[in-house]
């Protein structure tokens, strides 16, 4: 097929990252491409700007192997759980670099990257604080009414890695569940990596364009990762693994706790097959979820 | 018949979730606020639209999700959309009635911390940040806040405006033309606090058993009291049951103050 984009991820992340680069490793909550992070890591990348709405543990084990210089977010805990520790040490003892938006900031800025604008504008929140630490939130007038609004710039990232259920061997990419920023970081990005739970016939995608968020024009690389993002989850496929959330809580309060997890998890095994096979089929198991379909469209033959 | 017994968590959650009105579009943030919600949608506001910030309007989770992105609040719902729709049409357009959030930090006119407590450049203690407050408390018609009544976090005045408030006052905020009115009540595990003339948080309400002293000597500013006071109803057994037998049956969020 001669546009296929399909390769490992192995190979993926060593041809389109890049030490220095602003990585956009996208999904809220859900998708959450970990099997690119620990790939990320395994290959000794360094002085990455680290951008993501929130963090999660995906860079927070990034920053643990030593990859970040930046982070930028706009919410870094562990999503319910608690704190997100090893960010917020590293950011405590001023060992890392941060820029710091709302939400709506940072995807604002995201969709202004997406549709090659300048900048977004936003009405005003009058919460300015944070407006006064992040020099990237400016006020302009609005020429039409003459009042104010705050705007952000955009952002490019040169990598955003994204995770999807199903695309073609030329990324053309079926999602659903929460949609968060996925599409926006892929037309962002200078360069987009994409991988999905399942790489089906063009003809899947084709049977239902409207669930295609991703077009392959806008990706680089194609890569077949199941349960590319546990302990994340992908809608329909498997759950979040909400008790490794729990234990990273305890595993990240010790710098040797997490040496050893990432040699055990990260180092020690090859790629996400070999994660799956040591995860093992109890873990698999607890993660499955029972069907519900949803009542199909028909397009009609025209 | 003796009342039921009840923990703080379960109190601040069910006053708060008293506050929602039927039909009511309410932001929801995860933890005690989702728990309230839902305790409101399975009791007096069968019509409450349910909007998380992942983007999923009109939610009607199954289990309780245990993060703001959890796949049980996809599965049944109106509507997924983007973040920045979600952020954009319905926030900022102007179709959320109700912020409904908890805040690590509220101060006498009702700002929000949740970013740093000390320096930001140098932070004593880095928080999680904004997420969507910043805008959600400007831009939703209403805010519910519930927190536990403690001193740091009832400072004077909060050391990062994380959200919007009454800023300095009430005028302050008209000033600024923003879309939403501003904190409606803040509901602690010892009674209730709403702005008065002057957007001051003011003691409006005492839960069962709970005095006018303890309130005082848990807030941070020289809380005013807004007498005579009025004394909430206690938990019902069956809000109570639902909480805990239909909505956090693993106590979670029940348990403790959260």
């Amino acid at each position: 097929m001669t546009n296929s984009k399909v390769m490992s991820l192995s190979q993926a992340i060593h041809s389109f990252v890049h030490s220095g680069d602003t990585i956009y490793a996208a999904g809220f909550t859900h998708l959450i491409p970990f099997a690119a992070g620990h790939e990320i890591i395994r290959q000794g990348l360094k002085d990455l700007t680290l951008a993501r709405a929130t963090p999660d543990l995906i860079y927070d084990q990034m920053t643990a192997a030593g990859c970040a210089r930046k982070v930028i977010f706009s919410y870094m805990g562990n999503p319910g759980v608690g704190s997100l520790r090893i960010v917020r040490s590293e950011i405590e003892k001023g060992n890392l670099e941060w820029e710091e938006y709302s939400h709506f900031g940072m995807i604002s800025r995201l969709q202004a990257g997406a549709t090659g604008l300048p900048f977004m504008p936003m009405n005003p929140t009058a919460a300015d604080d944070l407006d006064q630490v992040n020099p990237n939130y400016k006020k302009v007038v609005d020429p039409y009414s003459g009042n104010e609004v705050v705007v952000v710039p955009a952002l490019i990232p040169d990598v955003s890695i994204i995770h999807v259920q199903r695309a073609d061997a030329n990324g053309n990419a079926h999602i659903w569940g929460i949609i968060g920023e996925q599409k926006e970081a892929a037309f962002a990005g200078r360069r987009v990596i994409l991988t999905a739970e399942e790489i089906v016939d063009e003809a899947i995608i084709r049977s239902d364009p409207n669930r295609t968020l991703i077009p392959g024009i806008v990706v680089d690389a194609v890569c077949q990762v199941p349960f590319c993002s546990h302990p994340s989850y992908t809608q329909g496929y498997y759950d979040r693994d909400n008790k490794f959330y729990l234990e990273w809580d305890k595993i990240s309060q010790d710098p040797a706790t997490i040496r050893q997890w990432l040699d055990e998890w990260v180092y020690g095994v090859k790629d996400r097959q070999e994660y799956l096979q040591k995860l093992g089929p109890v873990v698999q198991t607890r993660l499955k979820i029972a069907s519900r379909p949803s009542y199909p469209v028909d397009f009609g033959q025209y | 018949m003796s009342e039921p017994f009840y923990s703080s968590s379960e109190l601040m959650i069910i006053n708060s979730a008293r506050l929602l009105l039927d039909g009511d579009v309410v932001l929801v943030g995860v933890g005690q606020p989702n728990l309230a919600c839902n305790l409101a949608r399975r009791t007096h506001a069968p019509n409450l639209v349910m909007i998380y910030e992942a983007g999923v309007i009109g939610a009607q989770p199954a289990r309780l999700p245990l993060s703001i992105g959890d796949p049980t609040l996809v599965s049944g719902a109106l509507s997924v959309c983007s973040m920045y729709d979600l952020f954009a049409f319905y926030l900022q357009r102007g179709y959320v009635d109700v912020g409904f959030m908890g805040g690590a930090q509220i101060d006498r006119f009702g700002n929000i911390n949740a970013t740093v407590i000390g320096d930001y450049a140098h932070p004593k203690v880095r928080l999680p940040g904004s997420g969507g407050s910043k805008e959600i408390a400007a831009w939703a018609k209403r805010c519910i806040l519930l927190t536990p009544h403690q001193k740091r976090r009832f400072p004077e005045k909060v050391d990062f405006q994380t959200s919007a408030g009454f800023l300095g006052g009430r005028p302050e905020r008209e000033a600024a033309h923003l879309r939403g009115g501003g904190p409606q009540a803040v509901v602690t595990d010892l009674g209730i606090l709403e702005p008065d003339e002057t957007g001051e948080l003011v003691l409006t309400a005492l839960h069962p058993g709970m005095t006018v002293e303890q309130c005082l000597a848990n807030t941070g500013w020289d809380l005013q009291v807004n007498g005579p006071l009025h004394v909430t109803e206690p938990p019902k057994v069956e809000e109570l049951r639902i909480l805990r037998e239909e909505l956090d049956p693993s106590g979670i969020y029940l348990n403790g103050s959260g």
